[in-house]
């Protein structure tokens, strides 16, 4: 497996009044060529600045990449210039965001917000790009596509525009493509939709996605692989298939078991057993964190957890998991 | 859009109707006569009172409003009291140097301003931003007529490289036009600069928080397209807002720099008319300048349908 992004001990801080924020506290994963990698955890454990410290877009007035090393195809990118790295994001690393209602420029028209970045990137006179623009709005399967480029983001439905976004990030065929939440601000069929688009457009271009999501469901319908993040460390990390037949870190466990199901049966008085939350919340990321970071939550917990931070070790086939309690867990399934 | 514009247009017949009855009742009410003036300060009751009749000035004000507008309806403002000539061609005679201050002055001021502003947001809270609205407050802060003496004193006596003072009409040559005006329109133009730059800053720091700044970002652009293009166009409804009411400030500005400048404009026609109460030209002048605040807030409401295309008429 040739991977062609590699995140090593990844670090990402944010300096805020309360002290430092560790974001990202020591991430580590690869990105193989064509593959689509899930990114999972609830909001606030660090994913989606993971994604952004990929693409070094993290604001550099208050956060920045304490330590680690990001390579894409093996170049260290925590230390490219700021000029090499334009020339990187939108061509060979491109992203697409959750809010497709605000994420696309209101005052210029769709044609010209995906032209730009052909022109930027490949040097081709406006005219081609524009005509580049139309083909790619017409390959995520917007209809009459030539009038569309004229139209504003305004005109356009919320499913629409997460379109002309994978659009406009695919179309300097890039390696790899991150998606932060593209379907968490759309209803369901859009959001069934949105993904099989992306995932249909990866096999056609070869390229690797990185999936951030906090929903286990679309997890399991798109990806190859998953990384579980909790608190800006990785927890667990296995192939789809492995993970969703035995997870093995408890927050994992209690991730799934917050899945709405339609396939329990409703009993005789007609209600459904309730949803099982994890109980407890997230940890303040300003404190130092001792031991296993999901340890006060954890119904596995034990004085080890709470003094001693777990490895990540492999459980078996690549299933990498960070817990102590790896035993314990596995009988109590 | 042209139904719009023609809608517009009649809604100002209303507004120019309550202007002319405001400025009209006002001087009137107000403490002074006319005919004192030009009777002299020795004349008697009687000598005032022949000069009142000669102006028509003794007919009740009703009639006298009513002869007023039925002339204006028919594009004749009247005549002045002093100088017997018509105020329409005083106001013409006096139209250019005024048109060509404020557009100089408009320039002068939009040209500094928004790439100040634009720097400023761009290093917001660093040095670079800190020093540039310095600069803006200073400008703002200072009053017209210092700083007009003070570019007078370098640039005009102490270099000369401009006229001291004096208007130059274009039809006069591009050049000395060009070189009389310089002057005038930076004094003017720099306490006008610092709104527009401080609105600026501020609508370009609204705007680059946004999350189609992170996409324009995140697409790696250059610079100077996601400032200029991506995010100076989103700012542009408050600036040009701004720069509309601005042009409202100029007129009361342009009175003191006329003064200081020597220049023949509108202005000093004012200043002039109203003190000796010469009423057919300040009613005349103020409906020039309530129909070019009316003209211009209706363009800025134009404009507003060209930056963003969200806004439909």
């Amino acid at each position: 497996m040739s991977a062609i992004l590699e995140v090593r001990d990844l670090h990402t801080q944010f300096s805020t009044l309360d002290g430092i924020v560790r974001a990202v506290d020591g991430v580590s994963f690869d990105v193989a060529r064509g593959e689509t990698l899930g990114i999972v955890g609830e909001s606030g454990c660090g994913k989606s600045v993971t994604a952004m410290s990929i693409l070094r877009l993290i604001p550099p007035e208050t956060g920045r990449i304490a330590s680690g090393s990001i390579k894409f195809e093996g170049e260290e990118l925590t230390t490219l210039s700021d000029e090499a790295m334009k020339r990187l994001r939108g061509h060979r690393i491109s992203m697409i965001f959750q809010e497709p209602m605000t994420s696309l420029n209101p005052v210029l028209t769709v044609g010209t917000q995906i032209a730009e970045n052909v022109v930027r990137h490949l040097g081709v006179s406006w005219k081609a790009a524009r005509e580049r623009a139309f083909e790619m709005l017409d390959l995520v399967r917007i209809a009459d596509a030539r009038r569309r480029l004229d139209e504003y983001p305004h005109q356009l439905s919320g499913g629409m525009r997460q379109r002309v976004m994978i659009a406009m990030a695919l179309s300097c065929d890039p390696q790899v493509l991150i998606a932060d939440e593209p379907t968490t601000a759309l209803d369901v069929t859009i959001q069934a939709q949105i993904l099989d688009l992306m995932i249909e457009l990866k096999e056609k271009t070869g390229t690797a996605i990185v999936l951030i999501t906090h929903d286990l469901g679309v997890v399991a319908e798109t990806t190859e692989r998953v990384v579980v993040m909790y608190a800006g460390r990785k927890v667990e990390q296995a192939a789809v298939e492995a993970l969703f037949d035995e997870p093995l870190h408890p927050y994992t466990r209690g991730l799934m078991r917050a899945i709405p199901r339609l396939d329990v049966e409703a009993d005789a008085a007609g209600t459904r057993p309730r949803l099982q939350e994890i109980p407890g919340l997230v940890p303040i990321l300003t404190q130092p964190i001792i031991g296993c970071a999901f340890a006060p939550r954890c119904g596995f917990a034990t004085d080890r957890c709470r003094r001693d931070a777990p490895p990540l070790v492999d459980a078996g086939a690549g299933h990498l998991v960070a817990c102590w309690e790896i035993d314990s867990v596995r009988r109590a399934a | 859009m042209t139904a719009y514009i023609v809608r517009r247009l009649f809604a100002t017949l209303p507004v120019m109707a309550v202007v002319a009855l405001f400025v009209f009742f006002l001087l009137r009410f107000a403490p002074g006569d006319p005919a004192a003036i030009i009777a002299g300060e020795d004349a008697t009751a009687e000598a005032i009172s022949a000069v009142r009749a000669k102006l028509g000035l003794d007919r009740p004000m009703v009639e006298q409003f009513v002869v007023w507008t039925s002339q204006l309806l028919r594009g004749d403002m009247g005549v002045s009291i002093f100088s017997n000539l018509p105020v329409t061609r005083l106001i013409s005679q006096r139209l250019e140097p005024t048109v060509a201050l404020t557009l100089s002055t408009l320039f002068v001021a939009v040209a500094m301003a928004i790439p100040i502003g634009v720097l400023a947001a761009w290093k917001a809270r660093k040095l670079v931003d800190r020093l540039v609205m310095g600069f803006a407050v200073l400008g703002f802060a200072m009053p017209v007529f210092v700083l007009a003496y003070i570019l007078i004193y370098f640039f005009a006596v102490k270099w000369q490289l401009l006229p001291v003072q004096g208007y130059q009409p274009i039809k006069e040559g591009l050049w000395p036009f060009v070189q009389s005006l310089i002057l005038p329109s930076m004094a003017l133009g720099i306490t006008y600069m610092a709104l527009i730059a401080r609105t600026t800053r501020a609508s370009m720091l609204e705007v680059l928080a946004q999350d189609y700044m992170r996409t324009a970002n995140s697409k790696g652009l250059a610079t100077n397209r996601v400032l200029l293009l991506h995010a100076l166009k989103n700012a542009a409804v408050p600036i040009v807002t701004v720069i509309g009411i601005g042009i409202a400030l100029l007129i009361s500005g342009v009175v003191i720099t006329e003064t200081v400048f020597n220049i023949p404009g509108l202005g000093r026609l004012t200043v002039d008319a109203v003190l000796k109460r010469d009423y057919p030209v300040v009613q005349g002048l103020i409906l020039v300048f309530a129909g070019a605040k009316v003209l211009v807030n209706l363009i800025i409401d134009i404009s507003y349908a060209f930056l963003d295309p969200r806004i439909r008429y």
